[in-house]
């Protein structure tokens, strides 16, 4: 394979309307590891997602996938590449039933892909999912809704899985299940991108960390090393301690 | 319960279909006209069904289009045209138009929408009125003649109505046909969440166009057949009263059920005709029952019996 990182910011600057939220945002995200993006509200997390995904257009930057440039170009192209993002908050299509929620998780294939095989593939791992199938995508709890989220974001067989806030609205015990599944996609060969709100518990779970303040990278390093370091419990929580410390 | 509930519902579908076949052998020819007229209407208000109850977007110009179609028509097979090309002319140049309509859908949403279509359909109307050397202006097309369709002369009121009949059942599969292709999830995706559905890599544009397009369409189609049934036009009924009755049609028969606009069209066209006997009173009645209903089912007639034949509830709308 060619670079080692799969994911490349270079000087993006994107925003909403007048206001500018990313500021020259560079990074790079490593193939084959979980990488957390934290960084206080407002910091541009979502923003950066959206640039990627062509949600949000980039004024100036560049944004590479796999080494080819993918600045500005459509969400269905991008999930052709490979990619799949999966939206903070629920995502579901809550009228229609499980089944139809996967099959639109298809909507961007390439001509030729088989999309009933891989819809198998998809339900034997998510056991729960073809038990509901034909049940109205709302009948399911919250944590059945992310991992229905999560599962149609596989329908593709993406390599890079952009998530934000996975975690939020989740108990403790699926919270865990979740970050169970990220690893496991890992162990797939899945690069995940995740924001979350839950920094130490997230970078935990992680291999590599981006710190993000005001709209550009004040931080990359190994997960294990943000959570020592005493500036990023300066800048979430404007004290001194370092976020481990608090633990 | 989800088999008695098909097939309870496969009943009704061959008793309806039918009784819309032997019908017309027991009416007077102003019965199996009204009868036509529900057909046509029928497929105009299919139309509308895909645009509002699947995908999402208002639109309050189908009348407009059902114009255009009719004016299409008999402007066309008046001067001799056969009438099959007047048809398929009025289909594919409403499916232009209707994807044209639709550009103003993609920066505008919801009530905005609504009265962008509403002003192309007032817009329609004047011409309709006031380009007498096209139109007629307010003294309109008449004799508009019925086709003749193999050597079959569908003259009489019976062989027009079973002629309207078969149109109806081809567009019926046909759109059934569409729903049931991913066509018809990308739809609901739309409707459900346009930004949901572009993360997933819907292409929300082309089907936000092809919406407005497929429906307007289905409305030049029902105009190509209002013109030979009726045998005169004039602007009067393409005006917004009747894009805000078929409004009627998809919102009581079930906004987004595939049969509502079927059941919507029974009331809007064929249920005035049954009150009449109340003579001063059947537009009051009429409307009563109207908010009647709405008040006690927002999602129509078909929404009515989905809860009551469904033992969990259906989620928020």
């Amino acid at each position: 394979m060619a670079a080692p990182d799969i994911l490349r910011f270079e000087d993006v600057v994107a925003g909403y309307g007048k206001q500018t939220i990313l500021h020259g945002l560079s990074f790079n995200v490593l193939r084959g590891a979980i990488t957390t993006i934290i960084g206080p509200n407002g910091a541009g997390k979502s923003t950066a997602f959206k640039a990627s995904f062509g949600m949000l257009p980039v004024r100036a930057g560049r944004i590479f996938f796999d080494d080819r440039e993918i600045t500005n170009r459509a969400p269905r192209e991008l999930i052709a590449e490979g990619i799949c993002y999966v939206p903070q908050g629920r995502n579901i299509f809550s009228e229609l039933s499980v089944l139809h929620n996967l099959e639109l998780g298809g909507a961007a294939a390439p001509e030729g892909f088989h999309l009933k095989p891989r819809l198998q593939a998809v339900m034997e791992r998510f056991p729960v999912l073809r038990r509901k199938a034909k049940h109205q995508a709302s009948t399911l709890s919250g944590g059945e809704q992310k991992m229905l989220e999560i599962a149609r974001g596989l329908m593709l067989e993406p390599r890079l899985m952009l998530i934000d806030e996975p975690s939020i609205g989740l108990s403790p015990i699926l919270v865990e299940e979740l970050f169970d599944l990220l690893r496991e996609l890992r162990e797939r060969g899945i690069t995940v991108l995740m924001i979350e709100q839950n920094a130490k518990r997230a970078l935990e779970n992680s291999d590599h960390g981006i710190v993000l303040e005001l709209g550009r990278a004040r931080i990359q390093d190994h997960a294990a090393t943000i959570l020592a370091d005493p500036r990023v419990g300066q800048l979430f929580l404007g004290g001194t301690s370092s976020i481990s410390g608090r633990a | 319960m989800r088999h008695s509930r098909s097939l309870a519902a496969g009943i009704m579908l061959a008793l309806g279909a039918a009784f819309l076949v032997v019908a017309p052998l027991g009416l007077k020819p102003y019965g199996i006209f009204i009868l036509s007229m529900w057909a046509v209407m029928t497929i105009a208000a299919i139309g509308l069904n895909l645009t509002l109850g699947y995908a999402g977007q208002i639109s309050l110009a189908q009348a407009a289009f059902v114009g255009i179609g009719a004016y299409l028509t008999a402007y066309l097979t008046t001067k001799g045209w056969p009438f099959w090309s007047t048809y398929m002319l009025g289909g594919v140049s409403c499916f232009a138009i209707g994807w044209l309509l639709g550009y103003p859908a993609l920066r505008v949403q919801h009530h905005y929408l609504a009265f962008v279509t509403l002003a192309f359909n007032t817009l329609v109307y004047l011409i309709f009125r006031n380009e007498e050397w096209l139109t007629g202006g307010i003294y309109g097309i008449s004799n508009v003649p019925r086709p003749v369709v193999l050597g079959w002369s569908m003259n009489g009121p019976r062989e027009f109505y079973y002629f309207c009949l078969a149109h109806l059942a081809l567009v019926s599969v046909a759109t059934w046909w569409l729903l049931r292709s991913p066509w018809g999830l990308a739809f609901v995706a739309l409707r459900e969440n346009p930004i949901r559905a572009l993360s997933l890599g819907v292409d929300t544009r082309r089907y936000t166009l092809m919406a407005f397009a497929l429906g307007a369409g289905l409305g030049g189609i029902s105009g190509a057949l209002y013109a030979p049934l009726v045998q005169f036009i004039d602007p009067t009924p393409f005006a917004l009263g009747l894009s805000l009755n078929l409004l009627l049609m998809v919102v009581l028969g079930g906004s987004g059920y595939f049969f509502g606009p079927f059941l919507g069209a029974i009331v809007a066209v064929l249920l005035p005709e049954w009150l009449r006997f109340t003579e001063g009173f059947y537009l009051m009645g009429y409307a009563l029952l109207v908010i009647v209903l709405m008040a006690f089912s927002p999602s129509g007639l078909l929404g009515l019996a989905d809860r009551l034949t469904r033992p969990a509830p259906r989620g928020a709308p």
